[in-house]
C-alpha cells in the first residue's frame, strides 16, 4: 500500500474520495516497509537470535516444570481425575471442582503445596472425600480433566489406602481399634477385618482391597494415632505390580493398576 | 500538608496538567472507571464464597456465569492443545465467547479493565514516578511474543499447561478468589521488577497473557482515536501516561487513520484522561469519522 500524502501535509480532499472509502492506515504501513527494507539483515538476525532464546526459555521452563512435578507425586486428585500426565495438560486451574464440593474437601494448590500450583488436590488427613453419589466435582469440570461421565463415585480412584506402619497400628498390637474399618464408606468391600494368628495371638487385621478402595481418605482421617498408620497414596505409589518374575504363580489380577481395568 | 497539596502530590506527573485545568475527577475519569471495573469483576467472583450469592464460579481461566455461560482463557486453551489435550465442547464454547468479546471491545481491554496485576504494575509505575527512580534496564517489547512461543513450546515438551506453573496473572486472581498462600511471592516479584528494574517491565514487555490478547486486539473493533489531533499542543502528557507510548505516534502524528491500531494498546484511556484539550476519544474501526484522515472528513460533501 502506498502513502497517498507526504507526512506532515494535509492536502485538500481529492474529487473522488468520500468518507469511508479509504480506511487503511497508509502512513503506518509505509513506515514499516521502508524500515524493514533498510535493515532486513538486522531483522532476520534479530529474529533468529530471539527464536534461539525462546527455545532456550522453553527448555528451561520444561525442566523447571519437571523438577516442580517430581515433588508432587503425593498429591491426591479429585474424584474422576484422568491420568496425572494428561491431567496437567487438561486442568486449567479454574477451581470449579473446588466450588462444587459441598464439603470443602478440595483446594487449589498455591506455591509450596504438594500439587502443581493452581491445581486441585485434597489432604485426606484434613478433610477426606465424602463420596457424594453424584460426584458433583467431576460434573463441574469444564475441561475433561475430571471425567464428568464417571457413572458414580465408586469409580473414582483417587488413590489407594495402605497400612504404612503395621507396627504402630493398634489392631496389630492386639487391641480392637478398627476405626479405619468402621469409618470406611464402603466397609466390607474396600476394607475388611481378617482374623489372623500372629505369634500365637488371635488378631483382626484391617485389609484394604485394591480393586474396591476409592482413596477417599476416611480411614486416614480418623486413624486414632498421632500420625496415621493407614494412609491414602496415589495409585502409582500405593500399589505394587506383578513383574515378569511372578514367583511361579500365575497372575491373579492383584497387582494390576485399577486404572487400567 | 493540607488536603489539596496531598492530592496534588498523589497525582501522577502525566496527569497534573489535565487535573489542574479540568479538575482531578475529570483527569481520572477513565482511571476510576477502570478500577471500578476491575473491582467489580473480582466482586462478581467473590459474592459466591463470601455471601453465598453465586453469580460466577471459577476464575478467569475458566468460569461459569449464572450457572450457564462458560468462559475460558484462549491462551491457556492454546497451551492445553499444544500439551496434547483434546478439548471438550464446553471449553471450545468458552474460548469462542471470550475471543469474540475481545474482538468486539478491543483486544487488551482485559489488561486495563479486568486484570488485577494491572493494579499492581500501575501502582509500581506511579511509585517509581514519585520516588524519582529512573533506573531502567531496557527490554525489547517483543520479548513477550517470544515468551508466548516459549510457553507453547514448553507445553508441547512437558505435556502440561506450562505457563501456569509461573503465571503471576492467574496466581493473583486465583489468590484473591481462592486464598493466595505463598503465591504472593510471584506477585511481589512483578511489583519489584516494575519498580526497581524496568519501567513498565511486566505488562509492556514480558506478560504473554496480555501479548496474546494483543494479537487478537490488532483486529478488534473498539479503538482509541486521536480524533482532534490538529489541536495537539505537543505537551507530551499522553506519552507519559501511556503504558505503551509507541502506539500513539502513528495516530497522533501521522496523516492516516486517527485510530490507534496497534495490538499493544490496552484501551486503558490514560491518554484520554491525561490530555487537557480532549484530543482523544473512543472510536470504532467502522466509523468513517475515526478511520479516515481528516482530509476526508473536514469538508463534508453534500449527500
Ligand atoms: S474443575 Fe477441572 S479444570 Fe477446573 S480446577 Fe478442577 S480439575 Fe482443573
Ligand atoms: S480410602 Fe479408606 S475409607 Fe476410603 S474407600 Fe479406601 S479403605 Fe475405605
Ligand atoms: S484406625 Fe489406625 S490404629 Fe486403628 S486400626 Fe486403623 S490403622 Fe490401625
Ligand atoms: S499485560 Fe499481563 S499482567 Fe499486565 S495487565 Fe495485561 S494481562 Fe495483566
Amino acid at each position: 500500500m502506498k502513502n497517498p500524502s507526504p507526512i506532515g501535509q494535509h492536502p485538500a480532499p481529492a474529487e473522488s474520495a468520500r468518507p469511508g472509502t479509504e480506511r487503511a492506515p497508509p502512513a503506518r504501513k509505509a513506515e514499516k516497509t521502508s524500515s524493514s527494507a533498510v535493515s532486513r539483515r538486522d531483522f532476520l538476525g534479530g529474529a533468529a537470535k530471539s527464536a534461539g532464546v525462546a527455545c532456550l526459555a522453553a527448555v528451561a521452563l520444561d525442566q523447571f516444570i519437571r523438577t516442580a512435578r517430581s515433588t508432587e507425586a503425593k498429591a491426591l486428585r479429585p474424584p474422576g481425575a484422568i491420568d496425572e500426565e494428561e491431567f496437567l495438560s487438561a486442568c486449567v486451574r479454574c477451581g470449579l471442582c473446588v466450588r462444587a464440593c459441598p464439603y470443602d474437601t478440595l483446594h487449589l494448590a498455591t506455591l509450596g503445596d504438594s500439587a502443581a500450583i493452581g491445581t486441585p488436590y485434597f489432604v485426606a488427613r484434613e478433610t477426606p472425600c465424602f463420596m457424594c453419589h453424584d460426584v458433583p466435582c467431576a460434573k463441574a469440570c469444564p475441561t475433561g480433566a475430571l471425567n464428568a461421565e464417571i457413572p458414580n463415585i465408586r469409580h473414582a480412584d483417587m488413590g489407594l489406602a495402605v497400612l504404612v506402619d503395621h507396627e504402630t497400628c493398634l489392631n496389630y498390637k492386639g487391641m480392637h481399634c478398627s476405626i479405619c474399618y468402621r469409618v470406611c464408606p464402603i466397609r466390607n468391600e474396600a476394607i475388611t477385618l481378617e482374623k489372623q494368628t500372629i505369634k500365637g495371638r488371635q488378631m483382626v487385621i484391617p485389609v484394604v482391597h485394591s480393586t474396591k478402595c476409592t482413596g477417599c481418605g476416611h480411614c486416614e482421617k480418623h486413624c486414632v494415632l498421632e500420625e496415621a498408620a493407614i494412609r491414602v497414596l496415589p495409585r502409582p505409589l500405593g500399589q505394587g505390580k506383578a513383574g515378569r518374575n511372578n514367583a511361579g504363580r500365575g497372575l491373579t489380577g492383584h497387582g494390576s493398576l485399577k486404572r487400567g481395568v | 500538608m493540607n488536603r489539596k497539596a496531598a492530592v496534588e502530590w498523589l497525582t501522577s506527573d502525566a496527569r497534573t496538567y489535565a487535573a489542574e485545568r479540568r479538575g482531578w475527577l475529570y483527569a481520572h475519569r477513565f482511571w476510576l472507571a477502570r478500577r471500578a471495573s476491575q473491582a467489580l469483576v473480582l466482586a462478581i467472583f467473590l459474592t459466591g464464597p463470601w455471601l453465598g450469592l453465586w453469580i460466577a464460579r471459577g476464575n478467569f481461566a475458566s468460569s461459569e456465569i449464572l450457572g450457564v455461560l462458560p468462559l475460558a482463557d484462549p491462551f491457556i486453551f492454546v497451551q492445553s492443545l499444544a500439551a496434547g489435550h483434546r478439548p471438550i465442547l464446553l471449553s471450545l464454547i468458552g474460548v469462542a465467547t471470550i475471543t469474540a468479546f475481545y474482538f468486539l471491545v478491543g483486544g487488551r481491554v482485559y489488561c486495563s479493565w479486568v486484570c488485577p496485576v494491572n493494579v499492581v504494575t500501575d501502582t509500581a509505575h506511579w511509585l517509581r514516578d514519585k520516588l524519582g527512580l529512573t533506573r531502567d534496564r531496557k527490554l525489547d517489547r517483543r520479548t513477550r511474543l517470544w515468551i508466548i512461543a516459549a510457553a507453547i513450546l514448553a507445553s508441547f515438551l512437558s505435556g502440561t499447561i506450562a505457563w501456569e506453573f509461573l503465571n503471576p496473572v492467574s496466581t493473583l486472581q486465583r489468590g484473591i478468589i481462592f486464598g493466595i498462600g505463598a503465591g504472593w511471592g510471584i506477585v511481589a516479584a512483578v511489583f519489584m521488577l516494575d519498580l526497581f528494574v524496568t519501567r513498565r517491565g511486566w505488562c509492556s514487555h514480558l506478560c504473554p497473557v496480555g501479548a496474546f490478547y494483543g494479537l487478537i486486539g490488532k483486529h478488534s473493533l473498539v479503538r482509541v482515536s486521536a480524533i482532534n489531533r490538529t489541536a495537539c499542543t505537543d505537551c507530551g502528557a499522553c506519552f507519559k501516561a501511556c503504558p505503551e507510548p509507541h502506539v500513539i505516534t502513528p495516530a497522533l502524528k501521522g496523516t492516516g487513520t486517527h485510530l490507534i491500531v496497534s495490538g499493544d494498546c490496552t484501551n486503558c484511556a490514560a491518554c484520554i484522561d491525561s490530555c487537557y484539550i480532549d484530543v482523544f476519544e473512543y472510536g470504532t474501526r467502522l466509523s468513517s469519522r475515526h478511520a479516515a484522515p481528516e482530509r476526508f472528513i473536514e469538508p463534508q460533501p453534500a449527500q
